[in-house]
């Protein structure tokens, strides 16, 4: 039969489809990390990782990135932070309390939705006019507000959707327990869906850390640790970005280390934060 | 026993009730008494307002989106949709128990105990005994007693079924509300409640939501026959199933519905 032969030619199609996106993303992947190891790695060394710039460190003077390690830390641990203290409370309002409003939250879920495209040089910008207007220097605070104010909308939304999958029958369930909503976010729906919440949380902080354009402005760059929150910070991005646009290339080979330390961030947060998901889920849920 | 079985106490009656979701007319002019201590069963095919005539009993039906009900339900001569203090107190008199299981995101233990606990019962030598009762009477307790902290969804889904039965017990309610809860369940599990349902109403309201006309006639000591939203005809079981009086219900009764 004809149709019998195209329905296997066209299985096979989509299963060669497949296997070449899933390829195309592992080979790009791999590329990227090959290039990061293949020039970080030399200019790699402990003292990089541990002193701070001295005099003339982007024309290829001695020093190191600690005050961009830091400053990256401080600054995406602090964005990470205030952006679930809104986050968390918004996202089970959304889905334990407005639950039957469905054209209500549709309305607000859009405008998150919004608020996620926006990119970041946009909030940085408006940050930077707010900072002016009320007279604040380039901070980390401000940085980290900046940073929590467009990673919650990230945050939240992914945190939504977790809590969205919350079967109506559970729901049900516990209120006819005689719960109250807020017993019924804390004890059921959060408990529920911690992986969701943790994937949440390591979405946005890797989009914390990793930004450039928002802190520009906002938490500006130094060449010490900062030790308050009123002192401006660095950051790895834009320490990466000033070492690579220097003419010298041996400047330019630090800037791979700062990529590699940045990534090697990311990638130790990211497992820890499976790790716990995994050792919360084992015990009282499937 | 005998004398008792004589005297009938409403629990709950329910006047001129009607449903609309939107534009949709739901439950129309429901009039009904549900003895105490009695099952009541719900009987109709799908899609005639028995579930939704179960929620607007312990008022689910407030999280249906544009519902608007008028008509009044009384729980001991008081009415739930008017001047009622505290509705998760309502609630909490009522166990339900639904099509499918949904067992709480903790562990055996935890899913009975926490009904005791968000009421302010934290004694863990109480919370251990009274999880052991409850289990015990929902038929539970020997297929668990070893694993109690294993997570609630690791249970078969009968298990589950009669660990929801557990959990509802344990706040201690007067009535059960059961949205054919053996729907999902095996010939064993399912004959497993209907014995417990036989057993716990003699001290509990039972009202069973069913579409199984012969899980009515094993169980049932009075019935609601609903069609399209309307009660066709209501009374002991014995009788309706003898002397049908209704046409339609006549024709449930032979199978040959349409």
């Amino acid at each position: 039969m004809a149709t019998r032969k195209f329905r296997k030619q066209e299985e096979t199609f989509f299963i060669y489809l497949m296997r070449l996106a899933c390829l195309s993303i592992v080979v790009v992947m791999g590329l990227i990390l090959y290039s990061i190891l293949k020039k970080g790695i030399p200019a790699l060394n402990w003292k990089i990782l541990t002193t701070v710039p001295e005099g003339g460190f982007y024309f290829g003077g001695e020093g190191g990135i600690l005050n961009a390690i830091l400053g990256s830390l401080y600054l995406a641990f602090g964005a990470t932070l205030i952006a679930l203290v809104l986050s968390i409370p918004s996202a089970l309002f959304l889905n334990v309390h407005l639950r039957k409003y469905t054209r209500l939250t549709n309305i607000i879920r859009l405008i998150i939705d919004v608020l996620w495209g926006i990119p970041s040089v946009v909030y940085g910008a408006f940050a930077f006019s707010v900072m002016i207007w009320v007279g604040m220097r380039t901070s980390l605070l401000a940085g980290m507000i900046t940073v929590a104010l467009f990673i919650t909308p990230i945050m939240l939304r992914s945190m939504d959707e977790s809590l969205k999958s919350v079967s109506n029958l559970l729901y049900e369930a516990a209120l006819s327990l005689g719960s109250t909503r807020s017993e019924i976010s804390v004890r059921i729906f959060l408990k529920q869906c911690i992986p969701g919440m943790i994937t949440a949380i390591l979405l946005s902080f890797g989009r914390a850390i990793g930004d450039a354009a928002a802190v520009l402005f906002t938490a500006g760059f130094t060449d010490n640790v900062p030790t308050s929150l009123t002192q401006p910070a660095a950051t790895l991005p834009l320490s990466i970005f000033f070492q690579l646009s220097s003419p010298l290339p041996e400047v330019r080979e630090r800037a791979y280390a700062a990529a590699l330390a940045l990534t090697v961030i990311i990638l130790i947060i990211s497992v820890s934060g499976r790790l716990i998901s995994y050792k919360f889920t084992r015990n009282d849920t499937k | 026993m005998t004398l008792n079985n004589t005297i009938v106490n409403e629990k709950i009656q329910i006047r001129d009730l009607n449903l609309h979701i939107g534009q949709q007319h739901i439950l129309k002019d429901i009039n009904c008494r549900i003895p105490e201590k009695k099952i009541t069963v719900i009987l109709g095919s799908s899609g005639c307002g028995k579930t939704t005539l179960l929620k607007s009993l312990n008022r689910l039906t407030d999280l249906y989106p544009q519902v608007k009900i008028n008509g009044s339900v009384e729980l001991n001569g008081q009415n739930i949709y008017n001047g009622i203090k505290d509705i998760n107190d309502l609630r909490r008199k009522m166990g339900l128990l639904s099509q499918r299981p949904a067992p709480l995101p903790m562990n055996i233990f935890n899913n009975v105990a926490y009904g005791l606990r968000i009421s302010g019962r934290t004694s863990k030598k109480f919370l251990r005994y009274r999880v052991e009762h409850y289990l015990k009477q929902a038929n539970l307790w020997e297929e668990v007693k070893d694993r109690l902290s294993a997570p609630a969804s690791s249970l078969s889904i009968g298990q589950q079924q009669r660990l929801c039965l557990a959990r509802g017990l344990a706040v201690d309610p007067e009535i059960i509300l059961a949205d054919e809860p053996t729907s999902a369940l095996d010939p064993i599990s399912s004959q497993t409640i209907e014995n417990r349902f036989l057993e716990l109403k003699n001290y509990y309201t039972i009202i069973l939501v069913t579409h199984a006309l012969r899980q009515a006639k094993r169980i049932a000591d009075y019935i609601i026959f609903m069609y399209l939203g309307e009660i066709i005809e209501q009374g002991e079981a014995s009788e309706f199933f003898l002397h049908p009086k209704h046409d339609l219900t006549k024709a449930y009764l032979r199978g040959s519905f349409n």
